[in-house]
């Protein structure tokens, strides 16, 4: 869901390049020297992660993952995911320079939305809490970002109007997917290493 | 899926070229280029951007492949500006009107992108990506990003060789992916094991590093220096950059 270069005008990629500045600053901020391998090592996980193949239809979608990212990060997510975005547009240049500040806040604000609603809920003894809030967390989203892209777009031009409702339609399919598997994730993550999940805000112990 | 470089490696002028004259250069002229609506100027950019590709002697069956999968975007808007911008009618299509004003818009949009996407590819993809990072540590940015940059792309390659392992061996359980429940599921837990494998390789990486005296520094090893090339070039281009800039922003009646 990247926006290529040259589509968006100027004040919207300002606007987008300042909030990702505020929002990685912060997250520095938050983030000791210590939990630099931990972030930086999630973030290649979601690069890696976000080019599986997800068989849908009779296509295949990829996986955007940023429920995920926020839960298991919470601020953080800001300089992780810019830089996994700034790989990507290295290495095959999806997405740009100039519009690299929108396509982050397009993915981190929603990671954010959904890591202070849902992270209380999910770690819940009470399955069906954990396991409902976690699909939430996962389609809420995915279909956060698709109305922030849609934003993005019409901000830019009236005439995007169009588009932007066939982005947030198309990912429909996107966010019920993403909703499942991140409920299946969040399970196994419970069962296998539950303490990961909470691992946002824990101190960084030694083996 | 492999993840490699395949322009980083050549021996061209542009190969040659300063990190940190790169980046500037790119950054700044992406900037003038998102930001123009003069078809002219575009014009100017879009040969410039493709005089600066062919000098990269990069292999153009490449550069072409890459140039189809980034235009999917532009060929949505393709499929929708032409219709929906007010304007003067062209043609209709299926009782829909387009414009010439769309049609304007979207040429407009393609060639601003495609003229940014090869100046990004003639320019930082023919660098290594440690080369880039190194260079951002030049250029200020803090250094907890420019960390977590190195290890980002250091363990990338590490977490997609797990990955491979993972899938080799459903594979070999005959998983095969399809619409159903059980693939989705399968699918989470592999991402699941892979952010499992993922954080307990941080804690024993971060141990590593405390044996070996870690303090919240990182020693840069890697000096740039500025050759007369780079300082040709970079003085070159911001003196083109800034005449798009003065032709675009400064009403004639000035200059």
């Amino acid at each position: 869901m990247h926006i290529s270069e040259g589509v968006l005008s100027a004040p919207v990629l300002l606007t987008g390049a300042a909030i990702t500045v505020v929002g990685c600053a912060v997250g520095l901020k938050k983030m000791d020297y210590d939990r630099i391998p931990q972030v930086a090592l999630m973030s290649s996980t979601f690069f890696v992660a976000s080019l599986i193949h997800v068989p849908i239809g009779p296509s295949s979608v990829h996986l955007l993952l940023n429920g995920v990212i926020g839960l298991l990060l919470g601020w953080a997510a800001f300089p992780a995911i810019l830089v996994a975005l700034t790989l990507q547009s290295i290495l095959f240049q999806f997405g740009g320079i100039t519009a690299l500040g929108v396509n982050t806040v397009n993915v981190v604000v929603p990671a954010l939305v959904c890591f202070y609603m849902f992270n209380y809920a999910i770690r819940r003894e009470n399955t069906f809490i954990s396991l409902g809030s976690a699909f939430a967390c996962g389609f809420l989203a995915v279909f956060l970002t698709s109305i922030m892209v849609g934003i993005s777009l019409v901000f830019t031009g009236e005439a995007f109007l169009e588009v932007s409702k066939l982005v947030v339609i198309a990912h429909f399919p996107v966010m019920i997917i993403e909703g499942i598997m991140t409920a299946f994730c969040v399970v196994f993550l419970k069962k296998v290493k539950p303490e990961i999940l909470g691992v946002a805000h824990a101190p960084i112990t030694s083996l | 899926m492999n993840i490699v470089e395949p322009f980083a490696y050549g021996d061209s002028f542009v190969h040659r070229l300063d990190p940190r004259v790169k980046i500037i250069t790119v950054s700044l002229f992406s900037i003038v280029v998102a930001l123009t609506y003069e078809l002219d100027i575009l014009f100017v950019s879009a040969v410039t951007a493709l005089v600066i590709l062919a000098t990269a002697r990069l292999s153009i069956k490449k550069v072409f492949w890459r140039l189809v999968m980034v235009n999917g975007f532009i060929l949505v808007l393709w499929l929708f500006l032409p219709f929906t911008m007010p304007g003067k009618p062209l043609f209709t299509l299926f009782g829909l009107e387009a414009t010439v004003e769309g049609v304007d818009y979207a040429v407009l949009i393609t060639i601003k992108s495609n003229t940014i996407v090869i100046a990004c590819i003639a320019l930082l993809s023919t660098c290594s990506v440690f080369k880039l990072v190194h260079a951002l540590h030049y250029l200020y940015v803090p250094d907890k990003l420019v960390h977590i940059f190195f290890f980002t792309y250091r363990y990338i390659h590490v977490i997609n060789l797990e990955y491979v392992r993972l899938t080799n061996a459903m594979k070999v359980r005959c998983f095969i992916p399809r619409n159903n429940l059980h693939t989705y599921k399968s699918l989470a837990y592999l991402i699941g094991m892979l952010i499992l494998k993922s954080y307990e390789r941080s804690r024993r990486i971060y141990n590593a590093m405390l044996c070996r005296g870690f303090k919240g520094k990182f020693y840069i090893l890697e000096r740039y220096e500025f050759h007369a090339s780079d300082w040709l070039f970079g003085i070159i281009s911001l003196l083109f950059i800034a005449g798009l800039v003065v032709i675009q922003w400064i009403p004639a009646k000035l200059l």
